[in-house]
C-alpha cells in the first residue's frame, strides 16, 4: 500500500520507519489528507501482525511537524456541539488507537493486554500536533541538531493543543511545566524537554532512526505509563493533592493577571488539565476536545488566527507587493542620521545579515549610534542569546562614515535624520549626487508627507516613505508609505527590505501621521479628557489593561512625555492654520507642562511620580487642579470610552483610504501600539459585535462625550446594508 | 412559632494551633466529646435529654470528617437515640450551627438541642478539605478568587484603613482579652481540656498577649503581600476593584486571627422542655440570618447580615446592647463599624479573635456564650453576634437576656 504523504518502510524485523512529507509543501503539518492517511496506516499498524513496532519521524529538512494546519481549523463548520465535537476529538481517536494498539484501557491497566511500540524520532521543529502525536509515542528520541524545538503554541491564536497536549504533557512533566509550556506557548529546546520528562533522550542525528528502531526491537509489548496501574502524576495531580491543589490556585490568579479574563483559551487549558488531572485518560482526552470544541465555537480564536497568523504571513510574504517586478537584491544598505531611529535600524539591518553603511555629520556620531549595536550585542552574548563570534560578525557589518563617497555602492537608502523638512532635503540631493541611478531612497519619518519630501528628489519614482517604531529593534511594525510618484519598484524594494528584516509590512496612504498616528493621539487625548473631567486615573489604566492594552494610556503618555505631545500639537495647529481641529486636551497639555511641570517619565514625572529605585505611582497632587468626579463611570463605561477612541480613528482611516484593507487596518494596530491582540483588531471587533452595534455605540458615545465619537458616513453605510467590513473587501 | 430560648453554652479554652500549642495532642473528637459532656453534666441532663446536636466544621475531613458529631455524641455520656448533624459555613459554622439548633426547636422538630463546632487547626489544618472554588480555574476565574488575607487588605484598601488604624484595633483587642481573664469574665463557661489520664492540658486561652504594644506590631511584615503581588492575586482583585491601583497590604499575624484549637456548645430548646429538665432560660432568640454579598472581598457580609437579622426582629441598630463580630481581620471590624456607625466601645467588649484566636468550625458558638455572659454580667438586654465568611456571606443572630 502507497500514501502520498508519507512514505512506510519495514525491515526484517517487522519494525516500519513512518517519514512524513506532506504533499506539495515544504513543512509538514497535520491537514486532512494527511489526517486521513495516517488514520488509515495506524488501523493497519494495529491489525498487522506482521509489523512489530514503528518508527515515527520526517522525511521533511524543515523539520518533524509543526502543527496543525490552521486553513483547516479556521475553516472547520459542524451543525450541532457534538458534530463539531467529533470533528474535534477526531486527532485524539487515531492517537489514542496508536498508543493503546486499539486495546480497552481496562485490558491495559490489569496487566492482560499490551501494544507494540511507537518511536518518534525527531529532528527539527516538533510544534502542536507534531509535538502531540510525538506524546502519544511510547518513546521520543531527539537528534542532537541545534534546530530541534518542541511546543505547542496553539493559545497564541486563541486556541488549546487538542491532540492530547493538555492531557499528556502534565502526564509527563507534571502539571507546572506543562502548564508553562501550554499557556505560553513558546517552545523549548531539546534538552528542556529532556529535563522536563517530555522526551526520552537525545542522540546523534546519524543515529536518530538506529536508536528508534532498536528500542522498539527490545520493547515488544509497551503500555503507555498513564495505562499503567497505580500511575500518578509526576509532582501531584488532582483536586485532593496538596502541591496541585496549591499549582492551580497560584496559576488560575497568574494567568488572570496576564490575560485580565480576554483570553478564554488560557483558561480551558487550565480547566482542561484541572478537570483532566482527576479522571482516566479517555475521559479527560473527551474534556479536552469538548474544551477545544468551545474555543472554535468563539469568533475570538477565528479573529486571531486571521489577523496574527494568516494575514501576518501574507503581508510578510509580500502580499503587497506589486505584480511583475523581480526581487531586489539587497547586499548593503546605506543608513543615514545615527540617531535613535537611525541606530535601531542599522543593528536589525546588520542582524539581517546585510551590511551597513551608518552615515552622520562626522564618524564620533556615527559611532554613537554604532554602540546602540554593540549594546544589544554584548547583552545577547552576555546571555547566551548569540555567539561571540556572530555577534562581532554582525557588528563588522556596520561601517561609519562621514562621508557621503562611502555611500556610493549600496543597494537601497534609508535615511533617519532629524525631523525636519530642510534637513531632509539637504540629506537627499547629497545622498542622490553619490549612489547609484537606480537605488530606492527611503525615508523613515512618523511625520512629514513623503510627496513633499520627493519634491527634494530627482528620481521622485524611486523615493518612498518606512515608517519605523521605536525602539526599531522591538517594535515588529513597518508602515510603508509610497508618496504620489513612488513607482512600483520603489514598493516592491522596501517589501523585499522589510521582509528581510523580519518585520510586519502594511503599505498606508501619504497623509499626515499615516495610519498609527492617526489612532494613537486620539485615544491618549481621550485618556486625558477622562482625567480633565475627574475620571480617576487608576480606572483609567486599569480599564485599559482589562481591554488587553499592554500599558495604561497614562503611563503611555509619560513615556513619549507630555512635553512631546504640546509640541506636536503646537506644531499642528501653526501648520494646519484653520483647518486645525481642537483635541480638547491643548489647555490641559499646557498646565501639566509648563505651570505644573509635569512633564513625563525622562522629566521628573508626569501622571505617575517615579521614585528612584521604586515602583512608579500614580501622582496624587494631580486632584488639587482636576477634582475627582463624585459619581465615577464604571469599569465597563471606562473601557468602552478608551476603545471607541481607537475604534473611531481606526475606522475612519480605512474609511479615508488610509489603510486599504481591514487586514492591514487589524495588523497595524496590533503590532504598531499594541491594541488588544485577543480581538483580532479593531475591524475585527467592529465585524465581530456586529457594524450595527458598533454604529449604536459610536453614536451613544458621540452624544454623550462628543462628536468624535461619531462613526464614519461609510460605516453607517455598511451597517445599514448588513454588511461586514471583512466581507465587502474580500 | 414556638421560642428557642438558650440554657447554657460552654467552650474550650483555645490552645495554639501549632505543633507546640497545648490542645494539639487532644483530638477533635475529644474537643467536641468533653464540650458535649460539659453541657450534659452541667445541666444535669437524661442521656436521652437532646434531639439533636448541629456541630460546626470547616475542614471536615480526617479526624474531622464522617460527621463528627455523631461520633462525639456517640462517645459522649448521649445516647445513641440522639443525632448529630455536622455544619459547614466556613467561619460561621458554629453560629450557623446555633442557628440550626434554634431553628430546629421554633420550627417544632425538636425540643431540645445542642448547636456548637469544634476545629483542631494544629491537627487538621486549615484548607485541608481543597475545594473546587480555589482550585478549579473554572471557579477561580469566574468569581475572581483571591485568598481572604487579600480581601481583607481590599477592604482597607476600598474604605481607607491605615496599617496603623489595623495595628491600634488589635492591641485594644489584646488588652481587652487580657483584662475579661484578669475579672473572670469568662470562668462561667470556660471547660479545661484533660488528656486521656484525666489531667487538665489547658484552662485558659494561650494566645492572648496582654503586653502588645503598636511597636511591635509595627515590626512585623504584612502577611499577604507576597501572595498577591507575586501570585497575581492582587491582580484579580484590582480587575474587579478597578478604581484602586494597588491593594494596601495591612495585615499581618498581629492584626488577623490567630490559629487555635477548641470547640464549644450552646444549649437550646423550648422554655416547657427547659422547665421539665429543671432548667432556667438564660436568653431568648430573637432573630437569625444568613446572606451572601460580593465573593471577592468576601469579608463585608456581616453588615448586611446583621441589617437582616435586625430587620427580621424588627429592630434598629439602637435597640442592640452589645455587638460582637468575630475579629477574622482588623479591617473587617472596623468596615463594620464604620458601616453600621458603631462605637469601639459598644462592639467586641471582651476582646476577640486577634487575641484569643479563631478555632474556624467553633468560633462561632464560642462568641456567642461569651455574649450570653456578657448581657448577664453587665445586666444589659439584647446583643446581635456575627461573622464575615468566606465566598461572601454573613451570618447573624440576635439575642436578648430573658433574667
Amino acid at each position: 500500500m502507497t500514501y502520498e504523504n508519507f512514505s512506510v518502510d519495514v525491515d526484517d524485523d517487522g519494525i516500519a520507519v513512518l517519514a512524513i512529507d506532506l504533499k506539495g509543501a515544504s513543512m509538514n503539518v497535520w491537514n486532512g489528507a494527511l489526517l486521513a492517511e495516517f488514520a488509515a496506516f495506524v488501523d493497519r499498524f494495529v491489525e498487522d501482525e506482521a509489523l512489530k513496532g514503528l518508527v515515527l519521524t520526517s522525511a521533511k529538512p524543515a523539520g518533524f511537524l509543526a502543527g496543525a494546519d490552521l486553513n483547516m481549523i479556521a475553516s472547520m463548520k459542524a451543525d450541532t456541539a457534538g458534530d463539531a465535537f467529533e470533528q474535534a476529538f477526531q486527532m485524539n481517536r487515531i492517537f489514542r488507537k496508536m498508543e493503546t494498539g486499539g486495546q480497552p484501557a481496562k485490558a491495559l491497566q490489569k496487566g492482560q493486554a499490551s501494544a507494540k511500540p511507537v518511536v518518534a524520532a525527531i529532528d527539527g521543529l516538533a510544534l502542536g500536533g507534531g509535538l502531540e502525536v510525538a506524546l502519544a509515542c511510547h518513546y521520543r528520541l531527539a537528534s542532537d541538531n541545534p534546530k530541534v524545538q518542541f511546543g505547542v503554541p496553539e493559545v497564541q491564536v486563541g486556541l488549546l493543543p487538542g491532540a492530547g497536549g493538555t492531557q499528556r504533557l502534565p502526564r509527563l512533566g507534571g502539571l507546572q511545566n506543562a502548564a508553562m509550556l501550554a499557556t505560553q506557548g513558546k517552545p523549548v529546546d531539546a534538552a528542556t524537554a529532556k529535563g522536563q520528562g517530555f522526551i526520552h533522550d537525545i542522540v546523534p542525528q546519524a543515529e536518530l532512526v538506529a536508536k528508534a528502531k532498536e528500542w522498539a526491537k527490545a520493547n515488544p509489548k509497551v503500555t503507555q505509563p498513564w495505562d499503567k496501574k497505580g500511575f500518578k502524576f509526576p509532582g501531584g495531580g488532582g483536586a485532593m493533592d496538596p502541591r496541585s491543589v496549591q499549582f492551580f490556585m497560584a496559576a488560575s490568579a497568574m494567568a488572570q493577571r496576564e490575560t485580565q479574563h480576554n483570553y478564554p483559551a488560557v483558561r480551558y487549558i487550565l480547566s482542561s488539565m484541572y478537570e483532566g488531572s482527576i479522571v482516566p485518560i479517555d475521559t479527560a482526552l473527551r474534556i479536552e476536545s469538548k474544551y477545544f470544541t468551545k474555543l472554535i465555537a468563539d469568533p475570538q480564536a477565528r479573529n486571531m488566527i486571521r489577523t496574527l497568523f494568516v494575514n501576518k504571513q501574507a503581508a510578510e510574504k509580500g502580499e503587497q507587493r506589486p505584480e511583475g517586478v523581480g526581487p531586489t537584491e539587497l547586499k548593503t544598505v546605506a543608513v543615514l542620521g545615527a540617531g535613535m531611529m537611525g541606530a535601531g535600524i542599522a543593528y536589525v539591518t546588520a542582524k539581517a545579515g546585510m551590511n551597513v553603511v551608518l552615515l552622520d555629520r562626522d564618524v564620533a556620531a556615527a559611532e554613537k549610534g554604532k554602540d546602540y549595536s554593540k549594546k544589544i550585542v554584548d547583552k545577547g552574548v552576555a546571555r547566551g542569546k548569540i555567539s561571540k563570534d556572530a555577534g562581532e560578525a554582525l557588528l563588522a557589518r556596520i561601517k561609519t562614515t562621514e562621508d557621503y563617497a562611502d555611500i556610493k555602492d549600496v543597494d537601497l537608502v534609508i535615511e533617519a535624520v532629524f525631523e525636519d523638512p530642510g534637513v531632509k532635503a539637504d540629506v537627499i540631493k547629497k545622498t542622490e549626487a553619490a549612489i547609484g541611478q537606480d537605488v530606492i531612497f527611503a525615508s523613515n519619518t512618523s511625520t512629514l508627507p513623503i510627496t513633499g519630501l520627493a519634491k527634494n528628489s530627482e528620481r521622485p519614482d524611486q523615493f518612498i516613505g518606512i515608517h519605523f517604531f521605536s525602539p526599531v529593534d522591538k517594535m515588529p511594525l513597518v508602515e510603508i508609505i509610497p508618496g504620489e510618484g513612488s513607482g512600483d519598484r520603489s514598493l516592491a524594494t522596501a517589501l523585499d527590505y522589510v521582509a528581510k528584516i523580519k518585520k510586519t509590512p502594511i503599505v498606508v496612504k501619504d497623509t499626515r501621521g499615516f495610519y498609527t498616528n492617526r489612532v494613537v493621539p486620539p485615544y491618549l487625548n481621550e485618556a486625558m479628557l477622562m482625567v480633565k473631567d475627574g475620571v480617576k486615573p487608576a480606572l483609567i489604566e486599569n480599564a485599559a489593561k482589562s481591554l488587553g492594552m499592554p500599558v495604561g494610556p497614562l503611563a503611555l503618555t509619560d513615556e513619549t512625555s507630555l512635553e512631546l505631545g504640546l509640541l506636536l500639537t503646537k506644531a499642528a495647529k501653526q501648520e494646519m492654520g484653520d483647518a486645525y481641529q481642537p483635541t480638547g486636551v491643548e489647555g490641559f497639555l499646557e498646565k501639566m507642562v509648563v505651570e505644573l511641570g509635569r512633564k513625563g517619565r525622562k522629566s521628573g514625572g508626569g501622571f505617575y511620580d517615579y521614585p528612584e529605585g521604586g515602583k512608579k505611582s500614580l501622582w496624587p497632587g494631580i486632584h488639587d487642579f482636576y477634582p475627582l468626579a463624585a459619581e465615577q463611570p464604571s469599569l465597563d463605561e471606562a473601557k468602552e470610552r478608551l476603545l471607541y477612541a481607537q475604534l473611531i480613528p481606526a475606522a475612519q482611516c480605512y474609511a479615508d483610504g488610509i489603510v486599504f484593507d481591514p487586514q492591514s487596518a487589524d495588523l497595524g494596530a496590533i503590532f504598531g501600539w499594541g491594541f488588544a491582540p485577543w480581538t483580532g483588531g479593531p475591524m475585527s471587533y467592529i465585524d465581530t459585535v456586529g457594524l450595527e452595534a458598533f454604529v449604536r455605540t459610536a453614536e451613544a458615545l458621540a452624544q454623550k462625550y462628543g462628536a468624535r465619537f461619531n462613526p464614519p458616513e461609510a460605516f453607517r453605510d455598511m451597517a445599514a446594508k448588513g454588511e461586514t467590513l471583512y466581507k465587502n473587501a474580500a | 412559632m414556638t421560642e428557642a430560648y438558650v440554657f447554657d453554652a460552654v467552650r474550650t479554652p483555645r490552645g495554639k494551633g501549632k505543633p507546640d500549642g497545648s490542645l494539639h495532642e487532644i483530638t477533635p473528637l475529644s474537643l467536641a466529646t468533653q464540650a458535649l459532656d460539659a453541657v450534659r453534666t452541667r445541666n444535669n441532663l437524661a442521656a436521652d435529654g437532646v434531639d439533636d446536636i448541629a456541630f460546626g466544621v470547616v475542614s471536615p475531613v480526617g479526624e474531622q470528617g464522617a460527621v463528627i458529631t455523631r461520633t462525639a455524641s456517640l462517645m459522649s455520656g448521649f445516647a445513641e437515640t440522639v443525632s448529630g448533624i455536622q455544619v459547614n459555613r466556613f467561619c460561621a459554622s458554629g453560629l450557623e450551627a446555633v442557628n440550626i439548633a434554634a431553628a430546629k426547636v421554633k420550627s417544632g422538630e425538636s425540643d431540645m438541642t445542642i448547636g456548637g463546632g469544634v476545629e483542631a487547626m494544629s491537627r487538621v489544618p486549615m484548607g485541608s478539605d481543597g475545594g473546587a472554588w480555589a482550585t478549579d480555574p473554572a471557579a477561580a476565574f469566574d468569581t475572581y478568587f483571591v485568598p481572604q488575607g487579600v480581601s481583607a487588605d481590599l477592604i482597607a484598601t476600598k474604605y481607607g484603613f491605615s496599617r496603623d488604624d489595623c495595628d491600634a484595633y488589635a492591641v485594644e483587642s489584646q488588652k481587652r482579652a487580657a483584662q475579661a481573664w484578669s475579672e473572670g469574665r469568662f470562668e462561667k463557661s470556660i471547660v479545661p481540656v484533660k488528656d486521656v489520664i484525666g489531667e487538665v492540658v489547658l484552662d485558659r486561652d494561650e494566645t492572648v498577649r496582654a503586653e502588645t504594644d503598636m511597636q511591635s506590631l509595627g515590626a512585623l511584615s504584612p502577611s499577604f503581600a507576597m501572595m498577591g503581588e507575586n501570585f497575581g492575586f492582587d491582580s484579580v482583585a484590582l480587575q474587579k476593584y478597578a478604581e484602586f491601583e494597588a491593594i494596601n497590604h495591612v495585615h499581618h499575624a498581629g492584626n488577623s486571627s490567630g490559629i487555635v484549637d477548641g470547640a464549644a456548645a450552646v444549649l437550646i430548646g423550648t422554655k416547657e422542655a427547659g422547665e421539665k429538665a429543671g432548667m432556667k432560660p438564660r436568653a431568648r432568640i430573637r432573630s437569625m440570618a444568613s446572606i451572601g454579598s460580593e465573593p471577592t472581598i468576601m469579608l463585608t457580609g456581616p453588615e448586611f447580615a446583621a441589617q437582616r437579622a435586625l430587620d427580621r426582629a424588627g429592630m434598629t441598630k439602637n435597640d442592640i446592647d452589645v455587638w460582637e463580630l468575630n475579629e477574622a481581620f482588623a479591617s473587617v471590624v472596623l468596615r463594620f463599624m464604620q458601616a453600621l456607625d458603631i462605637d469601639h466601645n459598644e462592639i467586641n467588649v471582651n476582646g476577640g479573635a486577634i487575641a484569643m484566636g479563631h478555632p474556624l468550625g467553633a468560633t462561632g458558638a464560642m462568641i456567642f456564650g461569651t455574649v450570653v455572659d456578657e448581657l448577664e454580667r453587665s445586666g444589659k438586654e439584647t446583643a446581635l453576634i456575627t461573622l464575615c465568611i468566606g465566598g461572601g456571606m454573613g451570618t447573624a443572630t440576635i439575642i436578648e437576656r430573658v433574667n
